[in-house]
Order: C-alpha cells, then sequence, then structure tokens
C-alpha cells in the first residue's frame, strides 16, 4: 500500500488532506496503527529553531555612478567577502564587527535588513579602466537591493552532540556558557520535530524540495556541508529569499565569550507516500538520543560522558555519575513547533506544492577529520631542556641560589622520587625573604597547585592556559609526573623564530 | 522582600549585619555577599513588613540601603524562549510552560547576574 505525491496534491487541492506536526504523528501511529496512519496523514510538517553558525546571505547592491568594483566591503563595520566581483558579496553570519566585535556580527546585518533598517554600505577598491570608483560609502534597506539570496552552507543539523564540562572554570562555546564541575548540560535540536530525525534515509529530503526557511518558503540545494548521515549527522544546505523572511524566525545572537551566531527557523514538510514514511515520522524525542560530551578537553576527540536521549534532555535534569545536572536547550522548542505549525498552515492551504527530490542526498557517508600536512608546533619542539628542579626538602637560600645560577624565574620542586610536587618562583623567594617565619624550607614557601604542559600537546593549549592562569611558565610533565622540561614565555618567541620548523 | 546593603568598612570595621540582626531581632538572610578589605555589598532577603525597620537600622549603622522592588528584567520581546538561562541560574528562577515559553518567576531571583551573559539574545539585565 502506498501513496503517489498526486494523489496527495489531489487531497490537498481538494481540502481534505490531513496535515499533521512531527510531535503529532507518534500518537496517530499509535492509536491507529501504521497503516491507519498512513491512509489517515498525508503530510507530516517538522521544523526547527536554533543556532545555525554556517549562514548567510548573497547581496547585489547594483551599480553605482561611476562604476566600482567592491575589493573590500563593510555592512554596518562588519566585514563581508571582496572576492565575487563588481557589486556581489556574501554577508557570513559569524563575522563579527570591526568595532563591536561578539556585540554585533553579520547575523545582526542580516536581521537588521530583514527588520526593515538601514544598514551602512562601505567599500574600496583599487579602481580599474572599466571600474574607476575607489570608494563608496552609502546606506541601504533591504529594497534597495537587486537580489537577497539566504544561502546557508549547513544548517539543520540531524542531531547535535550535548555539552558538559568537568573542568574546575567556567567555559564560554558555541553550546553556550558551561559551568565547572558538570555544572550543567546544554543541548542544541527540535529531536522530534527535527527533519532529518523524521527521514533518516533521506528518501524525501533531497535537492530541489520546498522548505520553511525564516518565514519564507526556500528550497534544500542539497547535502549540507560536513554532512555526516551514517554518524546520524546529517546536514542541509538550504536557501531562501531574505527579501520574505520575518524577523520571527530569523534572530542574530550571541554566545558570550564565543561569538556571533543565527538563530535559523526551518522546516521540511514531508508527503506520507508509504510505510517508511509512516515509521520514519513516528520517530519520539524518546528514541534520539546523543551523547553528553565533555568540552573540558579542548581537542577533537571529547570524551562522552553518557549518552542521553532528547526526552532526557528536555526533562530538565539528567543524573551524570549519581548527580543530578540540569540541562539548558540553545534551541527553541516553542519556536520549532510554531515553525512546524506555520508549515502545516501553508501545506493545508495549498500554498507549497510538494515535490521528490530532483537530486538525492547521500544518507550513508561519514564526515572526515583535517587532511594536515604541518602537524602545527608541539610543546617538546619548543621547551627548554634541561630544566633545573629542586627538592621540597632543601633550604630556600638554595632555591635563591639555584635561581640565580640558573637565569630563570621558575623553580619546579621535586620529592625524593623526582616527581613534580610544587613550584617556585623568584617572587615567592623575595616574598620569604622580606616576611620571614613561614620556615626555611622549600616546601614551606612553594605553591602546590602547579599547571603543567605535556610534551606532545600542542603549543597553541599550553599557550592559553599560560593566559587562563595568568603565569608566564609550565613545567612540563611525563605520565610518571617527573619533570622533564620547562616551557616559559620566553621559549614562545621560538615559534614565531621559526625554529620548530626543523 | 531583597534589599542591596552597600557599606564602607573604612572605620571601625562594624560588623554591620550582625548588628542589624541583634538590634531588631529579624533574621535576616544574607542571599550573597561581596566583601573586601574596603567595602562590602550584599543581598539580604527579610520579611516584608519587618523591610524597613531592617533598612532605617542599617542607613542608622552607616550603609546605603536600596528595597529591590524587582529581580531580573526579562525582556520577552527579545527572548526566543530557547531556555539557555535555565540551568545556569543557582536559584531556578527560569522554567518552560506547558507552550514551551519560558517563565521567569522574579521573587526567586538574587540578582547574581550570571544569567545575563549566558542569553544569547541579551534579553536578561539587572533592573534599573
Amino acid at each position: 500500500m502506498h501513496k503517489t505525491i498526486e494523489q496527495i496534491h489531489e487531497r490537498i487541492r481538494d481540502g481534505n488532506a490531513r496535515v499533521v506536526t512531527a510531535e503529532e504523528m507518534p500518537a496517530i501511529v499509535a492509536e491507529l496503527g501504521e497503516k491507519g496512519a498512513l491512509k489517515e496523514v498525508d503530510v507530516v510538517t517538522t521544523g526547527t529553531f536554533g543556532a545555525m553558525c554556517s549562514s548567510g546571505a548573497f547581496l547585489n547592491f547594483g551599480h553605482a555612478e561611476p562604476p566600482i568594483r567592491m575589493e573590500r566591503i563593510w555592512l554596518n563595520n562588519v566585514e563581508a567577502y571582496g572576492g565575487l566581483a563588481a557589486v556581489d558579496t556574501y554577508i557570513g553570519a559569524t563575522q563579527e564587527s570591526d568595532t563591536l566585535q561578539q556585540e554585533y556580527g553579520g547575523a545582526h546585518v542580516i536581521e537588521d535588513l530583514v527588520a526593515g533598517k538601514s544598514v551602512e554600505l562601505r567599500a574600496s577598491s583599487r579602481g580599474t579602466d572599466c571600474y574607476p570608483r575607489r570608494t563608496i560609502e552609502t546606506e541601504l534597506l533591504l529594497e534597495n537591493l537587486n537580489q537577497a539570496i539566504m544561502c546557508n552552507p549547513r544548517n539543520a543539523y540531524q542531531r547535535y552532540n550535548a555539552a558538559t564540562n568537568t573542568t574546575d572554570r567556567t567555559l564560554h562555546t558555541y553550546m553556550g556558557v558551561l559551568m565547572p564541575g558538570t555544572g550543567n548540560v546544554s543541548f542544541s535540536g527540535a529531536g522530534v520535530l527535527n527533519p532529518i530525525s523524521n527521514d533518516p534515509q533521506l528518501r524525501l529530503i533531497g535537492s530541489g524540495v520546498p522548505i520553511f526557511l525564516c518565514g519564507a518558503q526556500g528550497m534544500i540545494v542539497g547535502e549540507g556541508t560536513q554532512h555526516s548521515p551514517g554518524a546520524g549527522f546529517g546536514t542541509l544546505m538550504v536557501t531562501g529569499n531574505l527579501k520574505e523572511m520575518s524577523q520571527d524566525y530569523l534572530r542574530a545572537a550571541t554566545m558570550t565569550g564565543y561569538g556571533v551566531t543565527l538563530n535559523v527557523g526551518l522546516g521540511v514538510p514531508l508527503p506520507v507516500l508509504d510505510l517508511d514514511v509512516v515509521r520514519a515520522t513516528a520517530v519520539r524525542d524518546e528514541d534520539i538520543s546523543v551523547d553528553i560530551l565533555d568540552y573540558g578537553v579542548p581537542g577533537r576527540s571529547r570524551p562522552t560522558v553518557r549518552t542521553a536521549t532528547y526526552a532526557e534532555l528536555r526533562s530538565g535534569i539528567v543524573e551524570i555519575n549519581g548527580e543530578e545536572v540540569r540541562t539548558s536547550s540553545l534551541s527553541s522548542f516553542r519556536k520549532a513547533r510554531e515553525v512546524a505549525r506555520e508549515l502545516k498552515s501553508w501545506v493545508e492551504a495549498g500554498k507549497v506544492r510538494l515535490t521528490l527530490p530532483t537530486r538525492p542526498i547521500d544518507a550513508q557517508k561519514t564526515n572526515k577529520a583535517m587532511h594536515q600536512t604541518t602537524p602545527g608546533p608541539r610543546v617538546l619542539d619548543i621547551m627548554s631542556r634541561p630544566v633545573i628542579t629542586i627538592r621540597e626538602d632543601e633550604e630556600i637560600t638554595a632555591a635563591a641560589k639555584k635561581l640565580l645560577k640558573g637565569e630563570t624565574n621558575h623553580l619546579p620542586v621535586v620529592n625524593r622520587e623526582n616527581k613534580l610536587v610544587g613550584i617556585v618562583t623568584t617572587f615567592d623567594i623575595s616574598k620569604a625573604v622580606a616576611n620571614p617565619g613561614k620556615g626555611n624550607l622549600v616546601r614551606d614557601i612553594m605553591k602546590k597547585k602547579v599547571i603543567t604542559a605535556t610534551p606532545d600537546e600542542s603549543v597553541d593549549l599550553a599557550v592559553r592556559r599560560l593566559e587562563q592562569n595568568n603565569i608566564s611558565a609550565l613545567p612540563v610533565i611525563d605520565k610518571e609526573h617527573h619533570v622533564i622540561a620547562i616551557l616559559t614565555a620566553m621559549d614562545l618567541g621560538k615559534c614565531f623564530g621559526g625554529r620548530w620548523l626543523k | 522582600m531583597k534589599l542591596l546593603v552597600n557599606y564602607s568598612r573604612g572605620r571601625g570595621r562594624k560588623p554591620i549585619i550582625a548588628q542589624a540582626v541583634r538590634d531588631t531581632g529579624v533574621l535576616i538572610n544574607v542571599e550573597r555577599a561581596v566583601i573586601d578589605s574596603s567595602e562590602g555589598e550584599a543581598l539580604i532577603d527579610v520579611p516584608d513588613e519587618q523591610c524597613a525597620l531592617v533598612r532605617d537600622v542599617m542607613t542608622g549603622l552607616g550603609a546605603t540601603v536600596r528595597i529591590l522592588d524587582h529581580g531580573i528584567h526579562h525582556n520577552d520581546s527579545e527572548c526566543v524562549d530557547c531556555g539557555a538561562c535555565v540551568s545556569i541560574c543557582p536559584r531556578e528562577v527560569f522554567s518552560f510552560d506547558k507552550e514551551w515559553k519560558l517563565v521567569c518567576t522574579e521573587n526567586k531571583c538574587v540578582l547574581c547576574g550570571k544569567c545575563i551573559e549566558a542569553c544569547p539574545h541579551r534579553a536578561l539585565s539587572l533592573p534599573v
């Protein structure tokens, strides 16, 4: 038993079509059974509303007199791409303002245009025979542009891993503020309403399919960048006319300490053609799980703390290691519902002509990591060796002598097994001399909490640790906690001298 | 009722809060306090009917006292009901209603301000 897309068109035309949102579908299937649901339901609408960083718009300004071929372009002080010739540009959502940084960015420019506000265009050029003009400044409204076409390379993630933070400091990430000590969990995505989660085999979602995009009728271009449906992380590239969009479904946002992003409202209507569609759209929040990753690990492979379903995440609390941890959604479920409901009303009113993909999207492929030919400097490339250390049971005067002799300001302190137990700096020694009385031994004045580095890690990670702790040296330790070298702010100069490039 | 108490610790280092508790007999709940060598700021919670009494006694002890009628200000038109603030708030001020609209229970708020930077839409601010 199956239905054709023409039969569905006919029922929509006659006003007999039953259109439901993906949130309503599981209960219908439970009540009527799969065959009953196939007979009853003609279209399932999906929807999501969340931060989709990989978004932006192509703009065409029309020609000035005398004409200019814009090479560098700013919109409200946010730089836009200048490599498209003459008076075209692409404004990316995450590009930040030269003057306001993360408080204003490409996403805000796009939202301001949609809201009917004027935006200042500033551009420069070297001037050519055909385009003699060198600079231009003008105020523009969306209606002044010939074209304003949203084209988002990576939207509508099928699902997205949740985030937590096991370190002892607050992290500012694209997953929001993550509090120390697994203080909270943040997650993203509309779960039961997510478009690709309702068509994981990508039978109905493909090139040319009409969608709801920020209040306008848009279209799926094809697979999105980083599309990885084989791992359950499919994405879509989508497009739509900015001039038809609404601020209700397009909102700029700032993740404090991370940067600017754009909240996009996106929905895909799914024609219910056969039992496979019924089964796929019967998916519930309980059926979709994601990993909760530890964003405290600053690498590509973040450890999984546990997995959780969207139902658990949306309940407000998940249990991690026996403790109740509160969750925050970064995407609005209320808005996702609005998208799905609005799209439902469009389909019912015959405003959207459902089509099957003109070209399918690969439903199996998985995403590759970057092919890196140069690894970038590691700590072992620039660290200083041998390192001078001192034993914790030596006298402070011995430490002072070593510091003088070694011409260094940091002295890692080791115990009898030669393991790192502390650090003393010239400052600590000066303090001990100025305010005696704490004791005569190194262990009496050393700092016990030592921030360290490992030889294999990237210099960039060590640098962030220096900055975060406001210190100027890190003892480099091996797995057994032996001090093998020291990385100081001075060593970092080698990166710029190119010495690590052996 | 919540009171914001600011005081200088310059002369005598008077234990203002303890003194106010003793003088008034009101059990003051300190919600949040930042106190260093020269000054202190404390957000205290006292029963509504004793609010004026505590304010007067503390003012008499040299503190500046402001009665806070409002918790965090939630701008409904900027808010998209994402819920980024929900897990950040130490007092569980934010929650969702049945329609997944954000609800802000102002009287639980101790104005710690943690949610302000967590809001991606700048929809939360301290009351003026």
